[in-house]
C-alpha cells in the first residue's frame, strides 16, 4: 500500500488550509437547508457539500457531532483522518432536523465538551434531546441510533460523549431497552481535573475498538467521571460480560482506586464501558488528545532516551482499530451493507 | 398574567455521598468558625410554565432526576430528619441562570414544543439544610461568604419550619421613557455633582466640553425638533465613549515630566503615541526592510494580527478585568475570559478560531489574617472565585488554558488584577475578502447576535474608570454564560466563512453604545431602533438598553441582500439574531425608540471632542540600600524556604483544574515530565494537525522590581517574556531576510491612580513618573529585540478605598508574548533529561539581589535592581536559536524568581534526577550566584557528546556548572565547600506543599459516608 505519511516532513510545505463552507440553500418559503461541512483537516471545513444520498464509499465514514457546547470535535476528526477514515463534523441540529442521516455513516461519534453547559449534570440535556425531540416524521434520534446499532454499526463517546451515552442508557444497556442503568457523577475529589492516567484494557472485552491493546496512557479532563453502578446484580453482570472494558491503573499496571491514578473514584476503577455487542463504546479519558507523541507530558525525555520512538500517540490505536475493523467487515461482506434510507 | 408556579426538588438518595454538603460544613468551620453539623444540599427548579401534574412529574423523573442518584420531591421542600436550619440561594432578577435555561431546554425537548429559550421559564436554586440551629446572622454570613454573593444572589435563611421561597420577578411594563438632563447653564459645582451622581466618571473639564458643545448647537437642535439639553441616553453615550476604559485619556495626555534629582524636564506628547505606536512603527520599518512583512494589524481593531503563513493569521489579545473581579470574583473572571475571547472572534470580519487562553492573576496574600475593610473581599475568596471563574470560562469554551502566572503582593488585596489572554487563528481570506479588514457601507444592517439585554453590567466602562469604594454599584456585575457564547462563536465561524458577515465587533464595555458607536465611524453614522433589541425582561429604559453590558453579544454589519440567509443560519444554530437598525453616512449616531429620538449625536464630537488631559510627573530615585544579612546562612534551608514561598511554590492545584489540552494541540504544557510536576517557561501550541508549525506563549510580570525602579521593572518584565520563549526554542524575529518568524506582544499596564491631587493623591506625580519610565523601557526593549507590540490595554485606577483607607496596586505591567515556532517537535522543556548530561549557566550573573525573592524572605527590598543589558541578551538569544538548530540543547530553564538555585531545583522535578554543581570562583558572592535574579539567563543541559560543539558555540557566555546525576541529590559547591545539599524529592515536596496548593487544596477522594 502506498500510504501518505501522516505527518508531513518539515521539508514538505504545509497544505493550504481551506477554510470555507458550502452555501446554505434557502427555499421559497424561507426555510434554510444547511449543508453539512466536511472536515478536511483539524477544524477546517471544505466547500464540498455533503452527499444527500447514500453511496458506497471507499473510505470508512465517521460522523462527528458538534454544536451546543461540544468542543473536542476537531481532534476527534483528526484522529479518524489519521486512521485512514473520512471524518465529517456536523451540527447536531443538522441530524435532528433530518438534513443529515446517521445511516450514511459507519461510526457515530459523540465528542467531549460541555453539551448545553452541563448545568443539569453532564450530558443530561443532550441525552434528553436525543430521547425526546422528534423530527417531522415523529422519530427521535434515539430511534435512529438503535437501528444504527442493530445494523451492526458503531457508536463511540468520549468524555461528555460517554456521559451522554450513559445517561441515554445506550451504555451498558444490559436490558436491551435503553434505560439508564449506571451513572457518571462528580469525581470523588469534588473537582474537575486535567491529568494523565494509565489504562488497562479488560482482556475479556469483545469490543473491536480495543482489539490488541493492553495498556494506554491518556489524559482525563473531567469533573463528573465517577462511574456509579446501582445494585450488586448490575455490577456483577457488567463484570461477567466484561463490559467494564477499561480500568485506571497505578504505575505497575494494576487496577487501582487510589487517587490520583484513579482520578475520580469510579466503581470497578472503570474508565470506559461497552454495551453487550461491543459496538457501542464510551470512555472518560481522551484518546483523541494523544494522537502524537508530542502530546505526552514526558515526550521530551522519552524521545531523548529513544530517538527512534514512534511519533504516534497511544490514543490513535483505538481509531485505527475501529477503522480497520469496519474495513475488514466490508471485505468479508458478500453484499454491500444495507443502508437505511432516511425516508421522507 | 403568569402561570402557576411549580417546584421540583432533587435530593440525593439515602446512601449517596453528599460531597457539596460535606465541603460546605468543612469550609464553614475552617473559614468562618461556624458549626453547622451535617449539611444536606438539594437542587430546586421553579417552573413558571403551564404543565399538567403528570407532565411535571414525568419531566422531573425523566429529565432532571438521575435515577441512580436522586429522589424527586414535587411542590414541597423535603429534607432528611434531624435538620434545623435552611439556606435558600436564588438568583437576583436578570442574573445569568444557565442551569435554569438548560432545564428549560430539556422541558422543550420533553414536551416537543418550541419553548422559547430566550425568555426564562425555569429558575434554578439551591436549598441547603443544616443540622444545627444557627442564628439568622450566622446563616446570613454563611450564605454571603460561602454559598453566594449578595451582588448576584438572593438568600432566604431561617429555621426549617419556616422555609421562604424566592423566585426572581422582573419589573413589569416597558419603560420607554427618555428624560433630558439639564446641562445648559450649569455651574462648575453642578457639573461635577451631575457627573458623580450619574456615574459618568467625567471630570470638570470634560463636563464643560459637553455643556459647551450643547450650548453651541442649541439652535441647530431646536430646529431639528430636539431638546436643547442632552437626553439621558446622549450623556450616557458620551460618558461611555469618553471613559478612560474606552478612550485611554491618560495614555493620550500631554505629560510634563521632571526628574527631581537631575532637574531634567521634558514633555511626552501621549505615552501611547510616543512609546508604543511610534516604537512599533519603527520596528515594522526594520522588519519590512528585511523582507519580514508579517505585521498585518496593530492597535486598530479588537485584537492585533500577524501572518503565520500565506494562508492564515494569528490573532492575539490580552485584557484585564480587575474591578468586577474585586466585587464578584467568579463573575468578574468568567466575564473577563469570555469578553477577551470575543476580541479575537470579532477582529476584522470576525470568526477566528480560538486556539488558547493564558491568564495572569495578581492577588493579595490569601493567608491574610487582619481586618478587612468595608466591602473588601478576603484575598483567599477572591483567589478561589477567580480561579473557579477561569475554570468555567475557559473549560466550557473549549479553549485550553495553556499557561499563566499568579503573583502575590499585599497591595493587590483591594483590587486584584485579572489578565485574560486569547490566541486565535484566522484564514487570511474569508469568502474571498481580506479577513482582517473591517468594511461597512451605508444601508448595511446592524445585527445584534447572542445573549439578551438586561440591567446587568450597566456602567461597566465608567465604573472601571474610577476607583472602587464601599458603595460600588451592584449593576456593574455580570456573569458570563460560556454556553451562550459558544453557540454564538460556532455561528460566527460558519457565517463568516459563508461570506454572510461584512464585519463584526463584540459588545463589551459600553455595550451597544460602544460597539455601534465604533462601527459607525467606518460608514459615518448609524440609526439604531432600540425597541427591537430583545430584552431579558421588561422595565429597561432606552438608555439602559443602549449601554447595558449584558454579555455574549456581538454586533454585526450585514449586507441587506445577505440578511435572510444569515437569519436562517442563526435559527438553525439557535443563536438569536436581531436586526436593530442600519449604518448611515450622515455623520450622526441616531438612536430611536418606537420612532422617537433617544439620542442624536454628532459622531465627530463624540469621538474627537474629549478635551486632552495635561498631567504632571515627577521622578526621584527612591532611597534604598542593600541589607546586611547574617553571614552564616544555611543555603539548603534558604532554598527550601524559597521553594515553599508564596510566589515560587507550585500552582498545580490551580493548573490541573484548567483544561490545558483540549483541541489536542498543546505541546508544552505548564507542568511536564514523568512526574507531571516540572514547571515550564513558555507554553507551545501547534496550529493544526497537518503541519508542525506552532506558537510559543509567555508572560513577563515583575511588579516587585518597580519599588526600586519602574524602568528596570518594565525592561525586566519584557526580557522575562522574551527569554521564556527563547528557553523553549523560539527564535528572535528578523534575524535573517524574510525568515517570517513572527512575534506579537500585548502590553497591559495596570497602575494606581496617577493623576496628582494635593489631597486625594499627593504622590500622583511620582506614580505617573513611574508609568512614564515603564513606557520608556518598553520602547527601548521593542527596539532592542525588534519585537512589535500588536495590541494592549491600560487600566488606570486600580485603587480600593474604604473606611478612609486606600489600597493601591503597585504599578504593574504585563507583557504577553507569542512567537512562531517552526517545528514544535524541536522545542525544549525545562526538566533534565538524562544522567551525565552537562549543566551550564548561560548568561551573566550580577550582584543584583534588589527586589529578589531571596531578600523577600528576610523582609528586605535591597537596592541593586536587576537591569537588562539588551545587546548582550540579544546576542545570547541569537546564539541559542542557532544551538537549537543544531540540536545542542537537551533542557533549558529560564532564571527568574529565586535565581539559579530555584531553577536548578525545578529542573530536577520532572523525573527525579539530581545535579552536582560547582559555582565558579570569582568576586561574586555565593548568595548572589545562587539567588540573584539577574535577567537574560538560563540553566541548560547538554549531552556529553555535544559538549565541545556547545562550548565552542557559546564561548564565554556559557559557564559549565556540573552534571546531571541519577541519585536525586542536588549538590552545589563553591570553592571546595558544599553550600547546598538536598534531596530533590524533599525539595519537590516543599514546592508542592506550598501555600497555594494548601489553600486551593489537593485533589483527593473525599471519604464517603
Amino acid at each position: 500500500m502506498n500510504e501518505k505519511p501522516l505527518f508531513p516532513d518539515l521539508n514538505v510545505p504545509p497544505q493550504p488550509q481551506r477554510d470555507e463552507t458550502g452555501p446554505a440553500h434557502t427555499n421559497a418559503d424561507g426555510t434554510v437547508t444547511v449543508l453539512g461541512y466536511k472536515s478536511i483537516d483539524g477544524g477546517h471545513e471544505s466547500s464540498e457539500p455533503l452527499q444527500g444520498n447514500y453511496q458506497p464509499k471507499q473510505k470508512v465514514q465517521a460522523l462527528i457531532l458538534t454544536g451546543f457546547g461540544i468542543n473536542c470535535e476537531e481532534e476527534y476528526a483528526a484522529a479518524y483522518r489519521m486512521a485512514g477514515a473520512e471524518a465529517t463534523i456536523v451540527h447536531l441540529n443538522q441530524v435532528l432536523h433530518g438534513h443529515v442521516s446517521i445511516h450514511d455513516y459507519d461510526i457515530l461519534n459523540f465528542p467531549g465538551g460541555f453539551s448545553f453547559g452541563d448545568d443539569l449534570g453532564s450530558g443530561v440535556v443532550l441525552a434528553n434531546k436525543l430521547r425526546y425531540r422528534k423530527n417531522a416524521e415523529g422519530r427521535t434520534l434515539l430511534d435512529d441510533i438503535r437501528e444504527f446499532v442493530a445494523n451492526g454499526k458503531f457508536v463511540m463517546g468520549i468524555c461528555n460523549g460517554f456521559q451522554v451515552l450513559v445517561k441515554l442508557g445506550l451504555l451498558p444497556n444490559l436490558s436491551g431497552n435503553v434505560t439508564p442503568e449506571v451513572t457518571l457523577t462528580h469525581n470523588a475529589s469534588g473537582r474537575y481535573e486535567d491529568r494523565w492516567v494509565r489504562l488497562k484494557v479488560n482482556p475479556e472485552s469483545n469490543s473491536p475498538f480495543l482489539k490488541g491493546i493492553d495498556t494506554m496512557e491518556v489524559p482525563v479532563r473531567h469533573g463528573e467521571g465517577r462511574l456509579i453502578i446501582k445494585g450488586e446484580e448490575t455490577l456483577a453482570e457488567i463484570e461477567v460480560r466484561a463490559l467494564n472494558c477499561l480500568a485506571y491503573t497505578d504505575f505497575d499496571g494494576s487496577p487501582t482506586d487510589v487517587y490520583p491514578h484513579n482520578p475520580n473514584g469510579a466503581d470497578l476503577n472503570c474508565a470506559g464501558l461497552t454495551d453487550t455487542t461491543g459496538q457501542v463504546f464510551g470512555l472518560m479519558p481522551h484518546p483523541e488528545a494523544f494522537l502524537s507523541l508530542y502530546n505526552h507530558p514526558d515526550w521530551a525525555r522519552r524521545k531523548r532516551q529513544n530517538p527512534h520512538l514512534s511519533e504516534e500517540g497511544d490514543g490513535l490505536k483505538l481509531f485505527r482499530n475501529i477503522v480497520e475493523h469496519v474495513q475488514s467487515q466490508r471485505q468479508t461482506a458478500v453484499t454491500p451493507q444495507e443502508a437505511r434510507q432516511f425516508s421522507s | 398574567m403568569e402561570s402557576t408556579q411549580r417546584t421540583i426538588q432533587l435530593l440525593l438518595k439515602p446512601g449517596q455521598h453528599d460531597g457539596e454538603g460535606q465541603r460546605i460544613a468543612e469550609a464553614a468551620q475552617r473559614h468562618l468558625g461556624l458549626h453547622t453539623g451535617r449539611v444536606q444540599s438539594t437542587a430546586l427548579y421553579t417552573v413558571r410554565y403551564p404543565v399538567t401534574d403528570e407532565q411535571l412529574r414525568d419531566f422531573a423523573t425523566h429529565c432532571l432526576q438521575d435515577p441512580v442518584l436522586h429522589d424527586v420531591a414535587l411542590d414541597e421542600f423535603r429534607h432528611d430528619p434531624g435538620y434545623k436550619s435552611y439556606i435558600l440561594v436564588a438568583k437576583l432578577p436578570g442574573v445569568t441562570d444557565d442551569e435554569g435555561i438548560s432545564a428549560q431546554n430539556a422541558l422543550g425537548d420533553f414536551l416537543n414544543q418550541p419553548l422559547d429559550t430566550h425568555t426564562q421559564h425555569i429558575f434554578s436554586k439551591r436549598l441547603y439544610f443544616l443540622e444545627h440551629e444557627l442564628p439568622e446572622s450566622s446563616l446570613r454570613r454563611l450564605a454571603e461568604e460561602l454559598l453566594g454573593n449578595k451582588m448576584i444572589n438572593r438568600f432566604e435563611t431561617g429555621p426549617i419550619t419556616l422555609i421562604r421561597d424566592y423566585t426572581p420577578r422582573p419589573g413589569g411594563g416597558a419603560e420607554s421613557i427618555t428624560d433630558t438632563v439639564r446641562l445648559l447653564g450649569l455651574s462648575d459645582e453642578e457639573l461635577i455633582k451631575l457627573s458623580k451622581d450619574n456615574l459618568y466618571a467625567l471630570n470638570l473639564e470634560e463636563m464643560r466640553a459637553v455643556r459647551d458643545h450643547y450650548t453651541s448647537i442649541a439652535a441647530e437642535r431646536q430646529a431639528a425638533g430636539l431638546p436643547q439639553d442632552p437626553t439621558d441616553c446622549e450623556l450616557e453615550i458620551i460618558a461611555q465613549t469618553w471613559s478612560e476604559h474606552c478612550k485611554h485619556k491618560e495614555f493620550s495626555a500631554l505629560i510634563k515630566y521632571k526628574d527631581a534629582d537631575t532637574g531634567e524636564t521634558f514633555e511626552v506628547d501621549s505615552l501611547f503615541k510616543t512609546y508604543i505606536k511610534d516604537a512599533t512603527s519603527e520596528v515594522d520599518r526594520q522588519l519590512r526592510a528585511n523582507g519580514n512583512d508579517w505585521l498585518i494589524k496593530v492597535f486598530s481593531d479588537n485584537a492585533g494580527a500577524v501572518r503565520i503563513n500565506p494562508e492564515s493569521l494569528f490573532v492575539w489579545k490580552v485584557e484585564t478585568h480587575n474591578s468586577p473581579s474585586a466585587i464578584d470574583p467568579y463573575g468578574g473572571a468568567i466575564t473577563g475570559i469570555l469578553g477577551n475571547n470575543r476580541d479575537p472572534l470579532a477582529t476584522g470580519i470576525g470568526g477566528a478560531r480560538l486556539l488558547f487562553n493564558t491568564n495572569v492573576l495578581c492577588f493579595g496574600n490569601p493567608e491574610f489574617s487582619g481586618t478587612l475593610l468595608s466591602n473588601q473581599l478576603h484575598p483567599r475568596r477572591i483567589f478561589e472565585g477567580v480561579r473557579k471563574g477561569i475554570e468555567d470560562g475557559g473549560n466550557k469554551s473549549g479553549v485550553p488554558t495553556v499557561n499563566g502566572a499568579i503573583v502575590f503582593d499585599d497591595r493587590y488585596a483591594g483590587k486584584p488584577l485579572v489578565y485574560c489572554g486569547t490566541g486565535a487563528v484566522m484564514p487570511m481570506q474569508l469568502a474571498g475578502l481580506d479577513s482582517w479588514e473591517k468594511k461597512i457601507d451605508a444601508q448595511d444592517r446592524i445585527i445584534m447576535a447572542g445573549g439578551r439585554v438586561g440591567k446587568d453590567g450597566i456602567h461597566g466602562a465608567t465604573f472601571s474608570s474610577i476607583e472602587l469604594d464601599e458603595t460600588s454599584p451592584a449593576t456593574a456585575v455580570q456573569i458570563g454564560s460560556p454556553i451562550t457564547q459558544k453557540l454564538a462563536m460556532d455561528f460566527l465561524i460558519l457565517a463568516t466563512r459563508r461570506g454572510l458577515i461584512k464585519c463584526s465587533t463584540d459588545n463589551g464595555a459600553g455595550g451597544l453604545s460602544s460597539s455601534i458607536g465604533e462601527l459607525a465611524t467606518i460608514s459615518g453614522g448609524a440609526v439604531v431602533e432600540l425597541e427591537k433589541v430583545p430584552l431579558k425582561y421588561p422595565g429597561l429604559r432606552p438608555w439602559e438598553i443602549f449601554v447595558s453590558e449584558s454579555q455574549e453579544r456581538f454586533s454585526l454589519a450585514v449586507e441587506p441582500a445577505k440578511l435572510d440567509e444569515l437569519l436562517a443560519l442563526g435559527q438553525e444554530m439557535e443563536v438569536e439574531l436581531t436586526d436593530i437598525g442600519y449604518f448611515t453616512s450622515d455623520g450622526f449616531l441616531d438612536v430611536r425608540f418606537d420612532g422617537e429620538s433617544v439620542a442624536h449625536l454628532n459622531m465627530h464630537f463624540l469621538h474627537e471632542g474629549v478635551p486632552r488631559k495635561v498631567l504632571e510627573a515627577e521622578w526621584s530615585i527612591p532611597q534604598a540600600q542593600e541589607p546586611a544579612l547574617p553571614t552564616d546562612l544555611d543555603y539548603t534551608d534558604v532554598l527550601s524556604r524559597l521553594l515553599g514561598s508564596l510566589n515560587i511554590c507550585s500552582r498545580e492545584s490551580v493548573i490541573r483544574q484548567y483544561d490545558h489540552e483540549v483541541k489536542g494541540r498543546t505541546i508544552i504544557k505548564p507542568l511536564m515530565g514523568a512526574t507531571g510536576q516540572a514547571p515550564q517557561d513558555a507554553a507551545v501550541v501547534r496550529f493544526n494537525f497537518e503541519s508542525w508549525e506552532g506558537v510559543a506563549v509567555s508572560n513577563g510580570i515583575l511588579p516587585r522590581f518597580g519599588d526600586l525602579d519602574a524602568y528596570h521593572m518594565s525592561a525586566g518584565a519584557f526580557d522575562e517574556a522574551v527569554r521564556q520563549i527563547v528557553a523553549v526554542g523560539g527564535k528572535l524575529p528578523n534575524l535573517s531576510y524574510g525568515d517570517g518568524n513572527f512575534w506579537s506582544v500585548n502590553d497591559n499596564f495596570c497602575v494606581p491612580d496617577s493623576v496628582y491631587d494635593p489631597i486625594g493623591n499627593p504622590d500622583g506625580k511620582q506614580k505617573l513618573a513611574k508609568l512614564v519610565r515603564m513606557c520608556q523601557a518598553l520602547r527601548d526593549a521593542t527596539a532592542a529585540y525588534c519585537i512589535p507590540l500588536t495590541s494592549g490595554k491600560d487600566s488606570m485606577k486600580n485603587d480600593f478605598k474604604a473606611d478612609g483607607v486606600k489600597i493601591s496596586v503597585p504599578p504593574t505591567v504585563l507583557y504577553s508574548m507569542t512567537a512562531k515556532i517552526e517545528d514544535v517537535r524541536r522545542t525544549i522543556t525545562s526538566d533534565f533529561k538524562q544522567a551525565d548530561d552537562v549543566v551550564y549557566l548561560l548568561g551573566e550573573t550580577y550582584d543584583e539581589l534588589g527586589g529578589s525573592e531571596f531578600y523577600q524572605l528576610f523582609n528586605e527590598l535591597g537596592a541593586n535592581v536587576p537591569q537588562v543589558r539588551f545587546e548582550e541578551a540579544k546576542a545570547l538569544y541569537t546564539l541559542m536559536g542557532q544551538a537549537n538548530d543544531q540540536g545542542l540543547i537537551q533542557s533549558c530553564h529560564d532564571l527568574s524568581d529565586g535565581g539559579l538555585a530555584v531553577a536548578l531545583a525545578e529542573a530536577t522535578f520532572g523525573y527525579g534526577f539530581g545535579a552536582d554543581v560547582e559555582l565558579p570562583a570569582g568576586d561574586l558572592s555565593v548568595t548572589a550566584q545562587l539567588f540573584s535574579e539577574s535577567h537574560s539567563r538560563f540553566v541548560a543541559t547538554v549531552a556529553p557528546e555535544d559538549v565541545v560543539a556547545f562550548e565552542q558555540h557559546f564561548g564565554a557566555r556559557a559557564t559549565r556548572l556540573g552534571r546531571v546525576t541519577p541519585d536525586g541529590q542536588l549538590t552545589v559547591r563553591h570553592g571546595g565547600q558544599t553550600v547546598v545539599s538536598a534531596s530533590t524529592a524533599a525539595l519537590r515536596h516543599e514546592w508542592t506543599n506550598g501555600p497555594v496548593n494548601r489553600i486551593i487544596g489537593f485533589g483527593q477522594h473525599e471519604a464517603a459516608h
